[in-house]
C-alpha cells in the first residue's frame, strides 16, 4: 500500500502540510447526552473495524441522563495504535452548546463536519469545512418527528463515510448488525446514511488529507468492552452467586454477567443455576458474596471507588476469617463523588489494603480486555485457593470502551475449588482444624455448611481466634494466625498472574505501569525511540502480591519510571513498600490524573524532560 | 435433663439433646440471652432438626455471640454489626438446603443494622430471625438501644426521650410472613413460637424480650424481669403440633385460628385478645401501634402468611445447592464462547 507508506514517517505536525493521511487519526463526534448517538458512533467504529483499519472508540460522556454535551472519540491507527490521541483531526460538531469550543479545539490543517447554520467557518481558517443541512436531511428522510434527533447521527455517519472513503457496503453491514433483525429500523436508519453520502457527494469536493483504506489488521479479532470481558470471564469461572448495586463505570459489568448466565446458566428444565441480587447498598453486596463463599459458592461483586470504601469492613472480615469472594473495582475519578465519567488507576492502594488493622488483599490488574476475561475467571481460582477477597482492577477507560482484541481462549484448566473437606474425608481425618497450616503453605482446610458430619462445624468470626476457630484473646495464639495469614500472602506472589516483560535488557532505564496505561505506554516506547533514538526497557505488572520478577527488574535498571494514573504516586509507594530501601529509590514516577485516560504524548514529554532528552 | 444412663433419651432422628448443646456461656449469670439458647436448643431438638442442616448466623453484641453456646454441631458465623442479613443471604443463595437461625440484639437489628434488617424483611428471605431485646447495650456498659422505651430509666438515671422502634410492627410491615414477640421468661410461650419458626418458610422475624441483669434491670426499666412480669399481655395462646405427631383436633373453631405449616406442621392459635386476627396485616399494625401508645407489652404471634413465596422460591434455582453443582453445569462449553467470540468479530 504505497499511500500508506507516505504517511509513514511523517509525525502529526505534517497535518498542516495537507499531506496524505491514510489510516492514522482521531475523529472526534460532539453531541448531546441522550440524543442516541452511541449506535451511529459504533456503526461508524465497526465499519472502519470492517476495513481491516485498527480502530479504538473512546466515549466522553457526562454524570447526566440527557442532555449534557458527550464526546466520541475514534482513533484509526495503522500501527494498532489503540491509546486515546490527545488531538483528534476530525470533528464532527452535532452539539450546538461546544461547537465554536470544538472548532476552537482542532489542530490546524483538521476537518470539521457540522450543521450549516452553526457557519464554524468563522471561528478557522485553517480548517476545511464541511457544512451540512443535518436537520433538513434528517426531515426528508425521517417522516415521524420524534425519532429525527436519533436519525440525525446516521446522517452523519453517512457524511463521514463518504469524506473519509469508507465503503457503503460495510457501514450498510454495521447498521444490519446493529439493529439486528428490525428490518423498519434499519431501512430507517440507513436511508439516513445513504442520505448523509448522496449528500456529502453531490455537495463537496475533498480537500482534507484524511483517508481511509483497506488493510488486513483487524481478521479474526473482536471488538468488546472490558466490562463485558470481566462478566464473560465471570460466567466461564462457573461464578454461581452476584450481589451487586447499581454505580457508573461498573453497572455494565453487572449487567452483561447477567445476560450471559440467563443465556448459558438455566437447565433445560427452566431452572437457574445462578443467583443474581441486586442488594439495597454494597454493604450488603460484598456481605451477600462472603456469606456465600463461606458456603463454598463462587461470588462476586462489582464496584467503583465509592463503594469499595463501603466494602471496607467485610473485607477485613474476608481477610481474617479467610472467606473467598471476587471484586471487581471499575476505577472512576475519585476522590469522594469524584467524576462518576472519567477514568482514575487510583483505588489501587485502597483495595490493596482495604478495611482497618492488617489486612491485605490480592490484586488482579488486567491492562486489556482479554485479561479482563482471564484474570475474571483466574481470580475465582485464587479466591478459593487462597480463601481469601481477591480484587480484579479494570478501570473506566478499559471498562467502559470498545477495544479490539484477539479472541478469548477458552479455560481449558479445570476449576481450582480450594482446599474444601467432605464428609469422607472428615471420616478419614477423624476431625480438623479450621485454621491449622497442615501443608506448609499457610493455606488451611475448610469445611462447608451443610456437610453432613458431626465433627464438620466450625465457628466463624471476626474476632481473635486460635487454629481451631475458637475465641483467643492470647497473644500467642492470635499472632500464629497473623503470622500464617501473612505466610499465604507470600505465597500469592507466585500464583497470581505473573508480569509481562514488554522488553528487557537494552536499557538501564526501565518503565514499570499496569493496568490500561499498557496502551499509551506501548506507543510511548515507540515515540521515544523513533523521536530520541532511545530504547527503554519495559515490564507491566499484572497483580499484588509483586512477583519476584518485579524486584529483579527494577535491580537489573539503574533508574525506573513508574508510570500510572493518579496523583499519589500509589503504585510506585507500594512498589517503595515491597522493595528493599536500596531499590526503592531507583523510583522515579510519570503521573497523569487529569480524568482522560493517558495518552502517548503526555508520556513521552515528560520522560524527554525527567531525562533532559 | 439428661442424666448418664445407657440410653439416653433421643427424639425422632435419633439424637440426644446433649448433641444440641454449645459451648459454655460467657455471659453474665441470669442473662435472658442464655434462656433463649436454651430455648433453641429444646426446639431443635424437639423438631428433630438435624444440627448439620443448620446455620447459625449473628452480628456483633452480647447477642451475636450467643451462637456459641447452643448446637456446636452446626456451622456458625459471627459477621460484622448490623450486616448478619446480607451474610445471611448469600449463604442461603449458596446452599438453599440449609436452614438458618440468626441471633442479634437490638442496636445490632434497630440500630448499626437497620439498613440490611428491612431489606431482609421485604425479601422474606427464609429465616429465623431473633432479636435478644433488651434495650440497652451491654457490652459498651449501658447506653440506650432504639427500642428502649420513652421515658424508661438508665441506671445512671438519665430518662430516654426517644420513642421506641417497634420491630414487629415494622416487620409485619415491610414482608416478614410470621412475627411474634416474646419474652426470655416465658418458657412455654417462647418454645411453641420457636418450633413453629423452624416450620415456617419465609421470613420469621421475633422479637424477645430479654432482660440485661447488669445494665436494665432496675426500677425504671421497662425491660426489667419484674416490668414483664407485670406487662406482658398475650395476643393469644400457642399451640404447636409437628408434623410428625398425630394431630388431635380438640379446639373451639371460634377461638382458635389452625394454621398448615410449611413442613406439615400445624400452629393452633388461640385467642386471648379479643377480636385479634393474625392475618389481618393492618390490624396487627394497629394493635401493636396502640399497645406501644398505652405502655404496654404484647407478645404472642403477631402475623403469619403462610402462602407467600419466599425470596429463595422466586430465584427459581437448581434443587441442588448452587455451592456444589459440577463444573459441567457451571461453566459453560467451548461451542458456547465460539459462538460469542464469533458475534463479537
Amino acid at each position: 500500500m504505497a499511500t500508506g507508506d507516505l504517511a509513514l514517517g511523517q509525525e502529526q505536525g505534517a497535518i498542516g502540510a495537507r499531506q496524505r493521511v491514510t489510516n492514522d487519526f482521531s475523529i472526534i463526534v460532539a453531541t448531546v447526552n441522550g440524543s442516541g448517538s452511541q449506535s451511529a458512533n459504533s456503526v461508524l467504529l465497526k465499519s472502519i473495524f470492517g476495513m481491516g483499519v485498527p480502530v479504538s472508540g473512546k466515549n466522553l460522556f457526562p454524570s447526566n441522563i440527557a442532555g449534557l454535551p458527550t464526546w466520541y472519540t475514534i482513533r484509526a491507527s495503522k500501527n494498532g495504535y489503540v491509546a486515546r490521541k490527545r488531538d483528534s483531526e476530525v470533528l464532527v460538531a452535532l452539539n450546538p452548546e461546544t461547537a465554536r469550543e470544538d472548532m476552537l479545539a482542532l489542530p490546524a490543517g483538521g476537518v470539521a463536519i457540522y450543521e450549516t447554520g452553526l457557519n464554524l467557518k468563522q471561528f478557522r481558517d485553517d480548517v476545511v469545512c464541511y457544512p451540512v443541512p443535518f436537520d433538513k436531511l434528517t426531515a426528508s428522510v425521517c417522516p415521524e418527528a420524534k425519532l429525527r434527533k436519533l436519525v440525525k447521527n446516521m446522517v452523519y455517519v453517512g457524511v463521514a463515510a463518504q469524506l473519509l472513503e469508507i465503503d457503503l457496503e460495510l457501514v450498510e453491514k454495521s447498521v444490519k448488525r446493529q439493529f439486528a433483525k428490525k428490518q423498519k429500523v434499519f431501512d430507517l436508519n440507513f436511508g439516513a446514511v445513504k442520505a448523509g453520502f448522496d449528500y456529502a457527494a453531490s455537495t463537496f469536493t475533498k480537500e482534507d488529507p484524511f483517508h481511509l483504506e483497506h488493510m488486513h489488521s483487524t481478521a479474526g479479532k473482536i471488538i468488546i468492552d472490558g466490562n463485558s470481558a470481566c462478566g464473560m470471564g465471570a460466567v466461564f469461572a462457573g461464578v454461581t452467586v452476584v450481589a451487586w448495586y447499581p454505580i457508573t463505570p461498573s453497572t455494565s459489568l453487572i449487567e452483561a454477567t447477567t445476560d450471559l448466565l440467563k443465556k448459558y446458566r438455566v437447565t433445560p428444565e427452566g431452572k437457574a443455576t445462578f443467583a443474581v441480587v441486586q442488594a439495597e447498598d454494597e454493604l450488603a453486596a460484598i456481605g451477600m458474596v462472603l456469606g456465600a463463599g463461606w458456603a463454598g459458592a463462587r461470588s462476586m461483586t462489582s464496584t467503583s471507588g465509592p463503594g469499595i470504601s463501603l466494602m471496607a469492613e467485610f473485607t477485613g472480615l474476608g481477610y481474617y476469617a479467610e472467606i473467598p469472594g471476587v471484586i471487581f473495582d471499575v476505577q472512576r475519578t475519585g476522590p469522594a463523588t469524584g467524576m462518576p465519567t472519567r477514568t482514575q488507576q487510583a483505588d489501587l492502594l485502597s483495595v490493596a489494603f482495604l478495611s482497618h488493622g492488617d489486612t491485605k488483599n490480592p490484586v488482579l490488574l488486567p491492562g486489556n480486555v482479554k485479561e479482563c476475561f482471564e484474570f475474571a475467571y483466574a481470580a475465582f481460582d485464587l479466591a478459593e485457593r487462597l480463601q481469601t477477597p481477591v480484587f480484579v482492577l479494570s478501570d473506566l477507560d478499559l471498562g467502559m470502551n470498545n477495544w479490539m482484541s484477539e479472541p478469548f481462549e477458552y479455560p481449558e484448566k479445570k476449576l481450582d475449588r480450594g482446599k474444601v473437606l467432605t464428609a469422607e474425608d472428615l471420616n478419614r481425618l477423624g476431625s480438623f482444624a479450621r485454621y491449622r497450616d497442615v501443608d506448609g503453605d499457610g493455606v488451611p482446610w475448610r469445611t462447608l455448611p451443610g456437610t453432613r458430619h458431626p465433627k464438620a462445624a466450625y465457628f466463624t468470626r471476626g474476632s481473635g481466634h486460635n487454629d481451631a476457630a475458637g475465641y483467643t484473646e492470647k497473644p500467642g495464639e492470635y499472632q500464629a494466625v497473623m503470622d500464617r495469614l501473612t505466610r499465604k500472602f507470600e505465597n500469592a506472589r507466585k500464583l497470581a498472574p505473573a508480569p509481562v516483560t514488554v522488553r528487557d535488557r537494552t536499557s538501564k532505564i526501565g518503565f514499570l505501569a499496569f493496568g490500561s496505561t499498557d496502551f499509551a505506554l506501548r506507543e510511548s516506547l515507540d515515540e521515544i525511540k523513533s523521536e530520541y533514538g532511545a530504547s527503554v526497557d519495559y515490564m507491566r505488572i499484572r497483580a499484588y502480591p509483586f512477583a519476584h520478577e518485579i524486584h529483579d527488574f527494577v535491580a537489573s535498571h539503574e533508574r525506573v519510571y513508574v508510570v500510572e494514573q493518579n496523583r499519589d504516586a500509589q503504585l510506585a509507594g507500594l512498589l517503595k513498600l515491597d522493595l528493599p530501601g536500596e531499590q526503592a529509590v531507583k523510583l522515579r514516577s510519570i503521573l497523569h490524573y487529569n480524568g482522560l485516560p493517558v495518552d502517548a504524548r503526555t508520556i513521552t514529554e515528560e520522560f524527554a524532560t525527567k531525562e533532559g532528552l | 435433663m439428661a442424666t448418664a444412663t445407657p440410653s439416653p433419651k433421643v427424639n425422632h432422628i435419633g439424637l440426644p439433646v446433649v448433641e444440641y448443646r454449645g459451648g459454655k456461656s460467657t455471659l453474665c449469670a441470669g442473662c435472658g440471652h442464655n434462656a433463649i439458647s436454651e430455648r433453641i436448643i429444646d426446639a431443635m431438638y424437639e423438631m428433630g432438626v438435624q444440627p448439620e442442616r443448620l446455620i447459625k448466623m449473628s452480628g456483633i453484641g452480647c447477642s451475636s455471640k450467643s451462637p456459641a453456646y447452643f448446637m456446636s454441631r452446626s456451622h456458625s458465623f459471627n459477621s460484622v454489626h448490623g450486616r448478619m442479613p446480607s451474610v445471611t443471604t448469600g449463604a442461603l443463595l449458596a446452599n438453599h438446603t440449609v436452614q438458618a437461625l440468626g441471633v442479634s440484639g437490638d442496636g445490632d437489628t434497630a440500630s448499626i443494622g437497620m439498613g440490611q434488617f428491612v431489606h431482609l424483611l421485604r425479601r422474606n428471605l427464609p429465616m429465623i430471625y431473633i432479636i435478644e431485646n433488651n434495650g440497652v447495650y451491654g457490652l459498651t456498659k449501658g447506653q440506650f438501644s432504639a427500642t428502649a422505651d420513652i421515658g424508661s430509666k438508665m441506671k445512671t438515671g438519665v430518662i430516654n426521650d426517644l420513642p421506641a422502634i417497634d420491630t414487629c410492627a415494622l416487620a409485619i410491615q415491610l414482608g416478614a410472613t410470621f412475627v411474634g414477640r416474646s419474652f426470655s421468661g416465658d418458657k412455654k410461650q417462647l418454645l411453641a413460637m420457636l418450633k413453629a419458626a423452624i416450620a415456617h418458610n419465609g421470613t420469621v422475624m421475633l422479637d424477645v424480650i430479654s432482660p440485661c441483669v447488669t445494665f436494665n434491670d432496675h426500677e425504671g426499666s421497662t425491660k426489667s424481669y419484674k416490668f414483664l412480669q407485670e406487662h406482658d399481655e398475650a395476643v393469644n395462646e400457642i399451640g404447636f403440633v409437628p408434623s410428625f405427631e398425630d394431630i388431635e383436633v380438640d379446639y373451639d373453631s371460634g377461638q382458635v385460628l389452625d394454621v398448615k405449616m410449611h413442613d406439615g406442621s400445624s400452629l393452633r392459635l388461640r385467642k386471648l385478645l379479643e377480636d385479634y386476627d393474625p392475618t389481618d396485616k393492618a390490624g396487627a399494625v394497629r394493635t401493636l401501634m396502640e399497645a406501644q401508645d398505652k405502655g404496654e407489652i404484647l407478645t404472642g404471634v403477631f402475623y403469619i402468611d403462610t402462602k407467600k413465596p419466599s425470596f429463595i422460591d422466586l430465584l427459581g434455582l437448581v434443587d441442588e445447592p448452587l455451592a456444589t453443582l459440577p463444573e459441567s453445569l457451571t461453566r459453560p462449553p467451548k461451542s458456547a464462547l465460539s459462538e460469542l467470540m464469533t458475534s463479537l468479530q
